[in-house]
């Protein structure tokens, strides 16, 4: 069995799987059923200055479903804590001294102040926790009241923030990062700039989910109105994969540790994202969907990998995909690939015919000597994918490198060495011709 | 005064179970059922399910429609291409049809339910009462159809459409044919087959003679020399006999056709005799329904005795299986030989094991005796010429008739005889199936209209 233990800054958890700071760690109740569930830590949901927020009393969420109303993506404008600081704090402390092997890291957001942080710190340290997540990512409710993505917006804020935490309190700082921006390094590189220990994202998504069109306003709404919401779910896990892959691969914040954020839905999700470098990983929609319980096959797929893998530990495998992630200008013009259609598993719904004739490059018969088939043009394909990404079977299309003889399409051989549209001709910078 | 078989009577069973046992079928899918079948299809291209569809109705596209919660959109398609889409939802062999051709069979062994979810579009259509379709300006063409059967309906909608006036002929007193009187009641309950002809008629245009027999009533030269075009849509009216003689006096001997159709038409499922012990012979759908049907009656035994294996039934594996799983026994590679009874009604059947020897089919010595209060017989329907005769001239009934002894038609469902169509059961290309006869009057309907431009 592969070792699941996780160091992340010093803040140790018997599994890397933590809920984020959200609904399901609002209070004791949730996270005590969390750690009897076996998840390796929480995110406190993020506590405030009293007097407390108070949220709508109409929906607070909102969803996009796929085929059989499987849930892809989620919204919510739900706001921080909506219960007392002391209350909460009383409660963190009895579960930290209950769950002592878990990590109970604190989420926080007030306003940016110097005395305000310096008077929740104190505070919050008392409650024995093992770190602090500063929320500068809520696009919702708080961004307006100047606090959250308002602040994650602007590197100098961030900047200063987190040197106020480290200057006030011994406890790591995790600084979570909004990816309602244009360049995520800039806020990454101004956390490590403060001194934060680490970044945690990516938070949520500005958006509305649907507009209801007998209504003619956003669906969900509030008493006939709606506003934006944050977006999260497996339809995110693609734009988190690439900000924590841009932060792992930036010269200036290398190496800094990262608690990922955005659609963790299986282990394979949290293998991912260790790839990229990742040091733990944050779940709350697929938790809001299913229950507590995929703990067990998170844990479970993730070691059976690493056990097929012979990953003895989260470390031997962290970061590994991070100097194949590059810049396109990089990539290997001459690598050929060729869709490969395998008639074996083929059903005949003849899509990749569809789409490749409709919106690609005509690659794909549909009839082969009178009869409905589907094969490829080698002569047409340009190797995009795009047949076996819509394919409905499994491994039936795949894209075959190509190493001997001569592309009918190109007219070039097969298995040129590297070159890159820095060295082409047609590159009005290339020095080469 | 003939006595009657104190084993052959109505009454079997008390009202609740009549009503049970001649409930639907399959019971319609539910919205969430419809959204999550829907969501199997993989919308293909140049679907297979659409080409194996006789009406060539677009099956992926209408599937998407209720997908995308648009299931009047979806009646919309199936109608355009099949106006008896809510019937043939209910009575296409779908399982050797469109589901048969899915992918998802090929893939899993599970197609999409091609024919609920049919079903469930045309539902929704027929609750909302859903008119599709717009006539286009009158053309002050009359067309007379005569039979109003789906290949009849399907043609005077067609022709409605476009604007033509269109009376149709129809020898019974309900429209609607097999539907109305020849397929079993539980494929189509709650009257759905009038439910469906006041569909058809609703686009206007379309007058209706019920009651009016060709060859008795009206007669083909008089609608030819009438109407700017007849179709003639008036399926089998004989049946195939018993293939050794047999006193025609006994009672308990009848043709399952028949049999149908008065179970259809009874106002009281009660009220329908049947045998204690029924021996149904034949292998195709009329058949089974018989069989099926006598048995939810209250037949305490129903057995099915069909000549050859099997597998060489007309009726479908998934019709097989729905006799056997109503406890009819099939008795196949097997012929009635000789009936006996009492002076009144028939008691047994006597039946000959069959066998095919070097590609002959032989009737062997191996003999055993069915009780039987009760004989169905179905073996067959046949084309009878009489009606299209009546008050014809010889050479044009030479042209007519074909060496099968229906009526030839070309491509576009015209006869020989100018100005004259024919689709349905009664033509040598019918396929003895709702689809494929509104598929010939869709044709037939076309070709009409075309005719008239030219």
């Amino acid at each position: 069995m592969a070792d699941l233990s996780t160091n992340f800054l010093g803040i140790k958890s018997p599994n890397p799987f933590w809920l984020a700071s959200a609904p399901p760690t609002d209070r004791e109740t949730n996270v005590e059923r969390a750690f009897r569930a076996g998840w390796g830590g929480v995110v406190w949901k993020t506590l405030g200055e009293d007097p407390h927020v108070v949220n709508v009393s109409g929906p607070r969420y909102g969803a996009i479903h796929g085929g059989d109303r499987r849930l892809l993506g989620f919204n919510n404008i739900e706001l921080i804590s909506d219960r007392p600081l002391e209350i909460n704090l009383q409660e963190i402390t009895a579960m930290k001294r209950k769950w002592p092997d878990r990590a109970m890291v604190v989420s926080l957001m007030v306003p940016c102040e110097e005395k305000n942080w310096e008077a929740i710190l104190k505070r919050v340290e008392a409650t024995g926790c093992d770190g602090i997540e500063l929320n500068f990512g809520c696009p919702h409710g708080m961004s307006e009241r100047g606090m959250g993505s308002a602040v994650g917006q602007v590197p100098e804020y961030i900047e200063m923030v987190a040197r106020w935490c480290k200057k006030y309190s011994r406890l790591p700082v995790i600084v979570k990062l909004t990816p309602n921006i244009t360049d995520i390094r800039y806020p990454a590189r101004a956390a490590k700039k403060g001194g934060a220990d680490a970044v945690s994202l990516i938070n949520t998504i500005n958006s509305i989910m649907a507009v209801d069109l007998d209504r003619m306003c956003p669906d969900p709404h509030i008493d006939g109105k709606g506003t934006h919401g944050g977006f999260c779910g497996p339809a995110v896990k693609p734009i988190a994969l690439n900000m924590v892959a841009e932060i792992a691969r930036d010269p200036e914040t290398a190496g800094l540790p990262i608690s990922a954020i955005g659609g963790v839905t299986t282990w394979r999700d949290a293998a991912e994202f260790m790839a990229l470098g990742a040091g733990s990983v944050q779940v709350c929609t697929a938790a809001m969907t299913y229950g507590f319980k995929i703990i067990e096959e998170l844990c479970s797929g993730l070691s059976q990998w690493m056990d097929r893998k012979q990953y003895k530990s989260l470390d031997d495998f962290r970061g590994l995909a991070v100097p194949n992630v590059t810049n396109w200008q990089f990539l290997n013009l001459n690598y050929v690939v060729k869709a490969e259609i395998n008639q074996d598993l083929c059903i005949s719904c003849g899509r990749c015919h569809q789409v490749c004739e409709d919106t690609s490059h005509q690659a794909i018969t549909k009839m082969v000597n009178g009869v409905r088939k589907f094969t490829v043009k080698e002569e047409e394909c340009v190797g995009c994918n795009l047949c076996a990404t819509i394919c409905p079977i499994e491994n039936c299309i795949t894209m075959v490198p190509q190493s001997q003889g001569i592309d009918p399409r190109t007219k070039l051989p097969y298995g040129r060495p590297y070159a890159n549209w820095t060295q082409h001709p047609h590159n009005p910078a290339c020095a080469v011709k | 005064m003939t006595e009657k078989n104190p084993n052959l009577h109505g009454q079997w069973l008390d009202a609740q179970k009549y009503a049970e046992n001649f409930g639907d079928l399959h019971p319609p899918l539910t919205p969430h059922q419809a959204f999550v079948e829907a969501d199997r299809c993989y919308y293909c291209a140049d679907a297979p399910c659409q080409t194996a569809c006789p009406t060539g109705i677009d099956i992926p596209a209408f599937i998407r429609e209720i997908m995308a919660d648009n299931p009047l959109g979806a009646a919309q398609t199936i109608y355009n291409s099949n106006i008896l889409g809510g019937a043939c939802a209910r009575v296409c062999p779908t399982e050797t049809l469109c589901e048969q051709a899915c992918v998802r069979e090929f893939a899993e062994g599970k197609p999409v339910k091609i024919g609920a979810l049919q079903r469930y579009a045309t539902d929704v259509a027929m609750d909302a009462k859903y008119q599709p379709f717009k006539r286009t300006a009158k053309t002050g063409k009359r067309i007379a159809v005569v039979g109003g059967g789906p290949a009849g309906l399907a043609c005077a909608h067609g022709l409605a459409v476009q604007g033509h006036e269109v009376t149709i002929y129809e020898s019974r007193d309900k429209l609607g044919g097999l539907n109305e009187y020849g397929i079993a009641a539980y494929k189509v309950p709650d009257n759905f087959a009038q439910t469906e002809v006041d569909f058809v008629l609703s686009i206007g245009g379309i007058t209706t003679k019920t009651g009016q027999a060709l060859g008795r009533d009206v007669f083909l030269p008089h609608l030819l020399r009438d109407y700017d075009a007849v179709f003639l849509a008036i399926g089998l009216a004989g049946v195939n006999q018993l293939g050794f003689a047999h006193s025609d006096k006994l009672g308990g001997i009848e043709d399952a056709v028949s049999f149908i159709a008065k179970l259809r038409q009874a106002k009281d499922l009660a009220q329908v005799p049947v045998g204690k012990n029924v021996v149904v012979v034949g292998g195709g759908m009329t058949a089974i329904d018989a069989a099926v049907q006598s048995k939810l009656l209250g037949a305490a035994a129903v057995t099915l005795v069909y000549r050859r294996d099997q597998d060489d039934m007309k009726a479908s594996p998934y019709e097989q299986e729905l006799a056997q799983t109503h406890g009819v026994t099939l008795r196949c590679n097997a012929v009635p030989v000789a009936l006996y009874g009492n002076k009144d009604w028939v008691t047994s059947v006597e039946c000959a094991e069959t066998e095919s020897r070097n590609g002959k089919f032989l009737t062997t010595d191996r003999r055993f005796t069915l009780a039987a209060d009760m004989v169905l017989t179905a073996i067959g329907q046949v084309f009878v010429p009489a009606p299209v005769a009546a008050q014809n001239d010889a050479a044009k009934m030479q042209l007519l008739v074909g060496e099968h002894g229906r009526i030839v038609v070309d491509d576009s469902y015209h006869t020989r005889v100018e100005k004259l169509w024919a689709g349905g059961d009664c033509v040598e290309r019918g396929q003895d199936l709702t689809v494929a006869a509104v598929e010939a009057g869709k044709i037939a309907a076309a070709s009409i209209h075309h005719s008239f431009s030219r």
